[in-house]
């Protein structure tokens, strides 16, 4: 089976992330999304793991690498927006201009 | 298993997860967006264990699924989001629309012509032992492992520090 299968398949995950990261204004929702292109990127890891055998190992730990640092993103993303939330009573995105000159 | 076998079930594991993601960035509910989420990330593990890759397929599931998802809806239920059906999407949507189908038409193309005519094997390839992962981390990648785990601690104090309610301005 082409590797290449994969790799569109990792694409299209990917611009479906891009595209929920610039049409989104709810916070979480972003970080959702965020989420689906870290996930495009362990998908090519594992797919090009697949095709070295025995020797593609590594790739598997660097997907493993990847969960935990999303699983930290996600909780620090997390916690600035309740703060943000809290603050300004509002999770859009669009209104968090007050570091934008 | 037969290749044919394989290749049926990446095409509708290839579909179920295209649309469940379109679902996760289009829909108007929070609460279904997370909930399309798993089903994509569930689709995802299985694309691991298709591709032998059974250890990182059940983290997906036990860290993905299990924990940040739970994560994710603490989130919007914290934040009191009007869950229902107002408008998440901002006024760019064309413009976003066009940005991520041209990304996904240069890097297809690109990855295609890049890695032409490379197979996965999956008659030869009999899948990685947990025990050769565990190895590879702790012989060859020990110093990223421990720097993760550090990464870890860290984001764990940061976010408890970031989302406190300030103590000390409330008794002013």
């Amino acid at each position: 089976m082409p590797v290449s299968f994969f790799l569109v398949l990792s694409a299209l995950l990917f611009s479906i992330g891009v595209y929920g990261v610039l049409a989104r204004q709810h916070a979480v929702l972003v970080l959702l999304s965020v989420e689906l292109m870290l996930n495009a990127a362990n998908i090519n890891l594992v797919a090009f793991a697949a095709m070295l055998g025995q020797a593609g190992v590594p790739g598997q730990v660097f997907a493993l690498f990847i969960i935990a640092v999303a699983a930290a993103e996600l909780g620090v993303g997390l916690a600035i927006v309740i703060l943000i939330y809290r603050n300004r009573q509002s999770v859009d995105v669009d209104q968090m201009s007050l570091m934008k000159w | 298993m037969a290749e044919g076998y394989q290749e049926l079930i990446f095409w509708v594991l290839f579909v179920g997860m295209g649309f469940a993601a379109l679902r996760v960035v289009t829909t108007r509910n929070v609460v279904h967006a997370a909930l399309w989420l798993v089903g994509t990330l569930l689709g995802v593990a299985s694309m691991y264990v298709l591709l032998y890759a059974d250890f990182v397929g059940w983290v997906q599931v036990l860290v993905y699924v299990g924990a940040m998802v739970v994560l994710m809806l603490f989130g919007l239920m914290l934040t009191r989001a009007p869950i229902g059906s107002a408008n998440f999407d901002n006024n760019q949507r064309l413009l976003a629309a066009v940005c991520a189908g041209i990304l996904f038409l240069v890097t297809s193309v690109i990855m295609i012509q890049a890695f032409e005519g490379q197979e996965i094997d999956f008659t030869k390839n009999v899948g990685t032992e947990v025990e050769d992962i565990g190895e590879v981390i702790f012989s060859v990648y020990v110093l990223p492992f421990e720097i993760v785990s550090v990464l870890l601690l860290a984001a764990l104090v940061g976010s408890v520090v970031i989302s406190r309610r300030d103590e000390s301005r409330v008794r002013d």
